[in-house]
């Protein structure tokens, strides 16, 4: 089984965002950044995959600007047998995203897709649900456990009433959720390993797909800021103000 | 212009959650017409037809649907779409999971979790956890929203539409329900209450937050946790509250135990009053809480509980 794991290059967790002044954007010049946490899950899980004996090869791709080569070595880093750097600096839309990951997808014969549920930039939550349309597979979304037998993968997933359980025929896409695993740190020996794993570079163009965006980002601002409030002395101030003054309980 | 609005129901019942979502396709204007797909939804669907505004529903009753697993939703709302330039569902797991499977079958970019509807091709969201918020102009022919429903009212109920039923050419499909463990629970649901009190690392076990309990049952509240506390185990996935977790805006949300971390912040920050109990003065929660508390959570929780009870709550 070939496993393909797609990692995004975004703005560190611990990392405020901060708004540009002009309105354009999100100011990402000198900030760390990092892979999407969701990505390092999936990672996690493919590797062990590998270490189980169930996975054949672990691909990880990204796309993205030079940089997310780093990215993709982190991927390797963990374990990862090898890398496609799709370059573009252009911001590219989930869409155009999925339908480039798709390409990737049938050109190294995947059997299973990992993605993260959401990346904690955007947050558009749905490149995995458009790559599983496009490629017509069967998706287990925020998956909390997984593991297959013969040709099909049973995913538990987080759904907003507890867990749900789903069975899909491979090959299939699974988006990760926070339970799934507990991704390893890379150490030193792998990191230097890593530099030596081959890396393929692509563009958006090898495969034909058009990336044009659809949506026009007419403004970026900050959030309405929340008034600071008031500390109290005890829990019988508190009661009182919630009651008296805000009108709560 | 033509909107369908996909309803949030569990078969027997239509959740508020549609209710606002109609509000956000209401502000696009044109026709709203909802869609309640599953399995013996006569009862959903004629609830669905006293929402204010809505022109007709259309239920599609089906075996697969009984679970609207992603695959068998797609079919149905694809296949609608060809008499609608707009579709929006509320951003719960159950849309979550299928609605980009249907922007991307239609060639669309999908605008996830808007709080905000400024035209019928413009809407606002946030991004980076909140921290900032994107207006964006989609230039697709059709449009495929998913609605943040805290950030809309809920449509009122006097309207009479028409009600009908739809077929659906759903065939085989390449995933199957197994199994549900959902979390029983007499309290009102999380995303939908009026109070919300959460715990988080600091209430030390899975046990303690029996003390969060006595205080829920005295204000009806709907119980919540940081992602820290459900990764611990002490509660079940389905409490966290936060950017990957759920969205809250409560009247009243009461951390407890909790620093107040971004991701945490950018699921309940929109609560209308939002009070915290922490130990630790300099915690994040309080430049976000209108009444802070810096005290021991073992002991303030026992006097709050009593406060309450005195203050006949
Ligand atoms: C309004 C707006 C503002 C934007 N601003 C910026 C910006 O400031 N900076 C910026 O870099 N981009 C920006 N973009 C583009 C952004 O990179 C894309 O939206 C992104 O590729 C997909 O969105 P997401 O990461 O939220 O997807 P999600 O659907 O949340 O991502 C889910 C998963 O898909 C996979 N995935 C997503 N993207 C990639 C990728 N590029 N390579 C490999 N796997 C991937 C990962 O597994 C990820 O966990 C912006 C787009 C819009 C519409
Ligand atoms: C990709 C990603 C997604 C995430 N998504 C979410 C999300 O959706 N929701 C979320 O909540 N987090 C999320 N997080 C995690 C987030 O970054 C924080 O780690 C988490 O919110 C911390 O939880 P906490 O406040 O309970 O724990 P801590 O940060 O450990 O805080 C515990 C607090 O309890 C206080 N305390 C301890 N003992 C007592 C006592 N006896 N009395 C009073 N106070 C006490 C301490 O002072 C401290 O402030 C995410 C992180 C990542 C990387």
């Amino acid at each position: 089984m070939k496993v393909l794991v797609p990692v995004k290059r975004v703005l560190d967790y611990n990392v405020k965002a901060r708004v540009k002044p002009d309105q354009s954007g999100v100011d990402l010049s000198n900030v760390k950044m990092s892979m999407n946490p969701f990505d390092e899950i999936a990672v996690e899980e493919a590797v062990r995959l590998q270490e189980a004996g169930t996975a054949t090869e672990t691909i990880v791709v990204s796309i993205g600007p030079a940089k997310a080569q780093e990215t993709i070595r982190t991927g390797l880093a963990m374990g990862m047998d090898r890398g496609v750097h799709v370059q573009t600096d252009d911001d590219l839309e989930p869409l155009a995203v999925a339908k480039i990951l798709k390409a990737v997808a049938e050109a190294e014969g995947a059997d299973l897709v990992i993605t993260g549920k959401q990346a904690i930039d955007n947050d558009y939550g749905s490149t995995g649900g458009m790559l599983a349309a496009l490629l017509d597979w069967p998706i287990g979304s925020a998956a909390n456990s997984m593991s297959k037998d013969g040709d099909a993968l049973t995913v538990v997933k987080e759904v907003d009433g507890g867990l749900q359980t789903v069975k899909l025929q491979m090959p299939a896409l699974v988006t990760t959720d926070l339970r799934l695993n507990e991704p390893r740190y890379a150490s030193l020996p792998n990191i230097m390993k890593a530099k030596r794993k081959p890396i393929e570079a692509k563009t958006p163009a090898d495969y034909g797909v058009d990336t044009t965006p659809r949506l026009k980002t007419l403004k970026v601002t900050e959030p309405a800021a929340r008034e600071a409030g008031i500390k109290v002395e005890d829990a019988a101030a508190l009661v009182d103000k919630l009651k008296n003054e805000a009108g709560v309980l | 212009m033509a909107v369908l609005v996909i309803a949030e129901h569990d078969n027997a019942s239509l959740k508020d959650a549609t209710h606002k979502t109609v509000t956000a396709a209401a502000k696009m204007g044109g026709d709203i017409d909802v869609l309640v797909a599953g399995k013996g939804i006569k009862d959903v669907m004629a609830a669905a037809a006293k929402i204010d505004g809505v022109r007709a529903v259309l239920g599609v009753d089906h075996d697969s649907l009984e679970r609207q697993l992603a695959e068998a939703m797609e079919v149905v709302v694809v296949g609608l779409m060809d008499g609608y330039d707009a579709v929006l569902s509320p951003d719960t797991t159950t849309h979550k999971n299928y609605m980009p499977r249907v922007a991307a079958k239609l060639d669309v970019q999908q605008i996830s979790s808007v709080t905000g509807v400024e035209s019928a091709d413009t809407f606002v969201r946030p991004i980076y956890a909140g921290n900032a918020m994107a207006t964006v102009q989609s230039t697709d022919a059709k449009k495929v929203v998913t609605v943040r429903t805290t950030a809309f009212a809920a449509a009122g109920e006097g309207g009479s539409a028409s009600a009908s039923d739809s077929a659906a050419n759903i065939g085989d499909l390449k995933s199957e329900f197994v199994s549900e463990e959902l979390t029983k629970s007499d309290r009102p649901e999380l995303t939908a209450a009026k109070t919300v009190i959460s715990g988080g690392r600091g209430m030390g076990s899975g046990e303690n937050f029996k003390l969060l309990e006595g205080i829920a049952d005295k204000l009806g509240a709907a119980m919540g946790a940081s992602r820290a506390a459900v990764d611990a185990g002490f509660v079940p996935n389905d409490w966290q509250v936060g950017q990957t977790g759920k969205s809250v805006a409560p009247e009243l949300y009461i951390a407890v135990g909790i620093s107040g971390a971004i991701q945490h912040l950018a699921g309940m920050k929109d609560s209308k009053v939002i009070a915290a109990i922490n130990k630790d003065e300099d915690a994040p929660i309080f430049s976000v809480a209108d009444y802070g508390l810096v005290a021991d959570l073992f002991k303030a929780l026992p006097e709050f509980e009593a406060e309450l009870e005195k203050a006949g709550v």
